[in-house]
């Protein structure tokens, strides 16, 4: 440790200690407030870009229109009821696969990996995680398409089903890493009673660790859950971008984050066409925000009975 | 007693199971990319212009897009990150303000990118008239990266025991001063560390910079921030999905992943080996 | 510490010198279908002029425009006409648009190479499109649904063919991929496919089978790949492939124009699957000098 105290006092400041202490102080907290502005921000532009779209579009008819068709021949539709479908389409099929194996692994991590074991796993976990989302959606174009395609029977295969494996595959190390945070934070006298009265291993796990850590489990899948509904290239690169109502997994869907990625290229700025667009994105972030603030109130929740 | 351990036997054996399969999964990935990969990189394919409508030659300038992308994204992300986690850590009171703070923090975490990308075009590139450029999509995504970077500062300040800042405050140091020359010292390595795991994100991502600068192809390198450039991610996408030739230039594509992939791993290695010989440093 | 900053830095300016003024720079953003060509073209003439840069990108016709009318291009490669709409727009933009015309395009219609559909009626195929026929049984195939593969909405190729073709909106239903490579990859893999692509990307393609398409019943077949079909019309899904421009084209813009046009640019756009620009439109082009 350094002796800093006699460096200090040797020369007379400029400005009032007191008052530099103030202003670093403020400088600081200026910085953190940054995140508030920045995501206020968003909001903020987000909203004002949409509203002029409703100039033209009945708001209505923007949430309950079962087609989307803003460059029509007979007549521009804005109706984001297929947009969503899909998207929930790909997203609960990604839970299916991603909940399962993901607290699968993390009970597995936690409580029946050795030591050793653990250290390899880990960063293998990690690595997944790192994994940009344009690779994996290029793996659903060369590597899974062609196999769904095989197994189905279908011309191609992208489709929903293509969109929730790849999508799975992002959310799980989201869900694994929070998952077994929750299943560590239990407290061990659960777990030691547990074993106290009798209990397997596989019985304390299975009844009494996964429950009580079963807030801070919700919440992780929470958070994958909003992983999976606003990523992008994985599912427009792999899940077909047919604007119509989806009819079935093994059909393409075409999500929000597709949509918008799709045709914000094509727009010219400042047309109505160019404003739905960040009326769909306005729908997004609302979507993830809700999807925060809902995982937030559980693990809050589950602080307060933890306590 | 029997039931109890066939049940325990089916149960482990279902967790060993989903491990398998997530091992399986990063197995099958980097299987696949290498192994297809590999006959495309050389030295010409990382040092060579795209030729021949971008069917031949190499792909010099994504990486050379990506590399200065993601530096300006860690002049935004890095500082700004530091500067918040120390607030929250140092100078930050159990408030309503500060759950605020960390509430727009998570949220910030969740955004999609695209919507970032969205938030880029109107303020970066039309409001403060940056244009398609190097320097929007840097700005775009070092607000992508920043609570990345937040967290990762904030792990690394509160790994440095409270006894330090404690020591220097008894001995007459005000806060400021403790915290600059008994916390940061120490809690720097870690805060780079998670830094450049964060830019190894940003530098991956494609949807952020889809309208805010990135080019189908350029025959040169940018000269300035505001020019436009190509970029690792984008190259792999556009070559999967718009190339004129699809399948000729597949090749390209597998090893524009590897390309992308081995950037990725090693600015991880690099953050790991970084943080292992600070630490040693500072412990002599 | 300090050497790895260094070391980023010595990187850093050695990247950025490796690079050349990019001031002289024409940028063409825009169609799909022409951005092969194109590109043929733009390299063929920097060879020949060095020292003058071409950047082509893509992203369809729409994104052409797009950039046009936001004045963030030179050159707008279209396979469809601009909307007066789009003209207005860009009017106010203070973007002032003349249009060029470099190629002829027969857009093709094609099925996989196994399907013993070789001929169809115009009005056959808008019903295809529109999603009112969809069965191969109705127009003389096998029993089994038609899986439609068309492009995304930014492409000219789209809109061309809606407006010509389909006069009505394309089926819900339809397959969007993002190039005319993608169409031609997923009808020869698809039996029961068809999609409509540029003519030149048809041009050497095993495994498809390029329709003859009559103009209405009645009349002969036609087919893209005869130059006389599309030059006289009979063909009757040709196009001309334009290139839009701000402005009178002057220096760097119009030597590339010219040399576009010129035999030499013609001859490449022959090699490329398409078809020299007929006299009505050579006539058409001296409008705006070229």
């Amino acid at each position: 440790m350094t002796v800093v105290a006699a460096q200090y006092n040797r020369r007379r400041p400029w400005i009032n200690p007191k008052i530099k202490e103030k202003l670093i102080h403020g400088f600081f907290f200026a910085n953190g407030m940054i995140s508030v502005l920045a995501l206020l921000g968003i909001f903020a532009l987000l909203t004002m870009t949409s509203i002029p779209a409703f100039r033209e579009i009945n708001i209505g008819s923007f949430l309950t229109g079962f087609e989307w068709n803003p460059t029509s021949y007979v007549k521009e539709q804005y109706g984001i009821v297929p947009m969503l479908v899909s998207t929930l389409m790909v997203t609960v099929g990604a839970l299916l696969i991603a909940i399962p194996l993901g607290i699968g692994t993390a009970a597995y991590l936690s409580d029946v990996a050795s030591p050793k074991v653990r250290e390899i796993a880990k960063p293998i976990v990690e690595i997944l995680a790192g994994i940009p989302s344009v690779v994996i959606g290029f793996l659903g174009i060369v590597l899974v398409g062609p196999i769904l395609s095989k197994i189905f029977h279908t011309h191609n295969g992208l489709n929903a089903i293509n969109g929730s494996v790849l999508l799975a595959v992002m959310a799980l190390p989201t869900i694994i890493s929070i998952s077994e945070d929750a299943l560590k934070n239990v407290p061990s006298s659960y777990e030691q009673a547990s074993l106290a009265l009798g209990a397997s291993k596989w019985q304390t796990i299975a009844r009494v660790k996964i429950p009580a850590a079963l807030s801070g489990i919700i919440a992780a899948c929470m958070l994958g859950m909003g992983r999976a509904v606003g990523e992008t290239m994985t599912v427009l690169m792999a899940t077909g971008c047919a604007p119509a109502m989806p009819k079935s997994m093994l059909g393409p869907v075409r999500t929000l984050t597709s949509s918008i990625a799709i045709e914000l290229g094509e727009v010219a700025y400042n047309t109505t066409h160019y404003y739905a667009l960040f009326a769909l994105g306005l729908v997004l972030f609302l979507i993830t925000f809700f999807i925060n603030m809902i995982s937030d109130i559980i693990l809050h929740k589950y602080e307060k009975v933890n306590r | 007693m029997k039931k109890k351990s066939v049940s325990q036997a089916i149960g482990f054996g279902l967790l060993r199971f989903c491990i398998i399969v997530v091992l399986m999964i990063l197995v099958v990935i980097l299987y696949d990319i290498f192994s297809k990969g590999k006959e495309a990189v050389s030295w010409e394919f990382l040092s060579a212009m795209p030729r021949n409508g971008m069917t031949e030659g190499g792909i010099l300038p994504a990486i050379v897009g990506t590399f200065l992308v993601t530096v300006i994204t860690a002049i935004l992300a890095i500082p700004l990150g530091m500067g918040c986690a120390i607030y929250l850590n140092e100078y930050a009171s159990h408030g309503k303000i500060t759950r605020l703070i960390r509430m727009s923090i998570r949220n910030l975490s969740g955004v999609p990118s695209i919507v970032y990308g969205l938030f880029g075009v109107v303020l970066f590139v039309q409001l403060m008239k940056l244009d398609t450029s190097i320097l929007a999509s840097g700005l775009t995504l070092g607000l992508m990266t920043l609570p990345w970077t937040i967290t990762a500062s904030e792990e690394a300040l509160k790994g440095v025991p409270r006894a330090y800042r404690e020591g220097s405050l008894a001995l007459g140091a005000t806060k400021w001063q403790a915290i600059r020359t008994n916390v940061l010292p120490y809690a720097i390595p870690g805060m780079l560390t998670g830094a450049i795991l964060g830019l190894a994100r940003a530098a991956g991502e494609t949807a952020p910079i889809l309208f805010t600068g990135a080019a189908f192809s350029l025959p040169f390198l940018p000269k300035s921030l505001s020019d436009q450039f190509m970029a690792l991610p984008y190259h792999l996408y556009i070559m999967a999905t718009q190339h004129h030739a699809i399948e000729k230039v597949r090749p390209i594509a597998y090893g524009t992943a590897l390309v992308l992939i081995a950037l990725i791993f090693c600015m991880n290695f690099f953050a790991v080996v970084l943080r292992y010989k600070l630490r040693k440093v500072k412990v002599e | 510490m300090k050497k790895i900053v260094i070391a980023l830095v010595l990187i850093l300016s050695f990247a950025l010198c490796q690079n050349v003024c990019a001031q002289d720079m024409i940028q063409i953003k825009g169609s799909d279908t022409l951005i092969n060509l194109v590109q043929m073209l733009s390299e063929i003439y920097m060879q020949k002029n060095p020292g003058k840069y071409i950047a082509v990108t893509g992203g369809g016709s729409g994104t052409g425009v797009a950039a046009l009318i936001n004045d963030k291009c030179d050159i707008a490669n279209a396979s469809r006409l601009m909307k007066p709409k789009e003209v207005d727009q860009a009017a106010r933009n203070g973007v002032s648009v003349n249009r060029v015309v470099i190629a002829m395009d027969g857009l093709s219609v094609i099925t996989n190479g196994n399907s013993p559909i070789h001929q169809l009626t115009a009005d056959e195929i808008g019903k295809i499109f529109r999603g009112e026929i969809t069965n191969w049984s109705d127009v003389g195939g096998p029993d089994s649904s038609i899986t439609l593969y068309g492009r995304q909405s930014n492409s000219g190729t789209f809109v061309f063919f809606r407006d010509a073709i389909l006069k009505g909106d394309y089926s819900q239903n339809m397959n969007r991929m993002n190039g005319n490579a993608q169409i031609v990859e997923a009808v020869k893999q698809d039996v029961s496919g068809i999609g409509y692509v540029g003519v030149g990307y048809v041009k050497a393609v095993t495994g498809l089978n390029v329709l003859k398409v009559a103009a209405r019943a009645g009349m002969s077949y036609a087919s893209p790949l005869s130059s006389e079909d599309v030059k006289s019309g009979k063909y009757p899904i040709s196009r001309p492939l334009n290139q839009y421009v701000n402005g009178t084209p002057s220096g760097d813009t119009k030597a590339f124009l010219e040399f576009e046009l010129s035999p030499e640019g013609q001859k490449i756009v022959e090699e490329e699957g398409f078809f020299p620009i007929p006299l009505e439109y050579q006539e058409f082009n001296k409008k705006v000098g070229l």
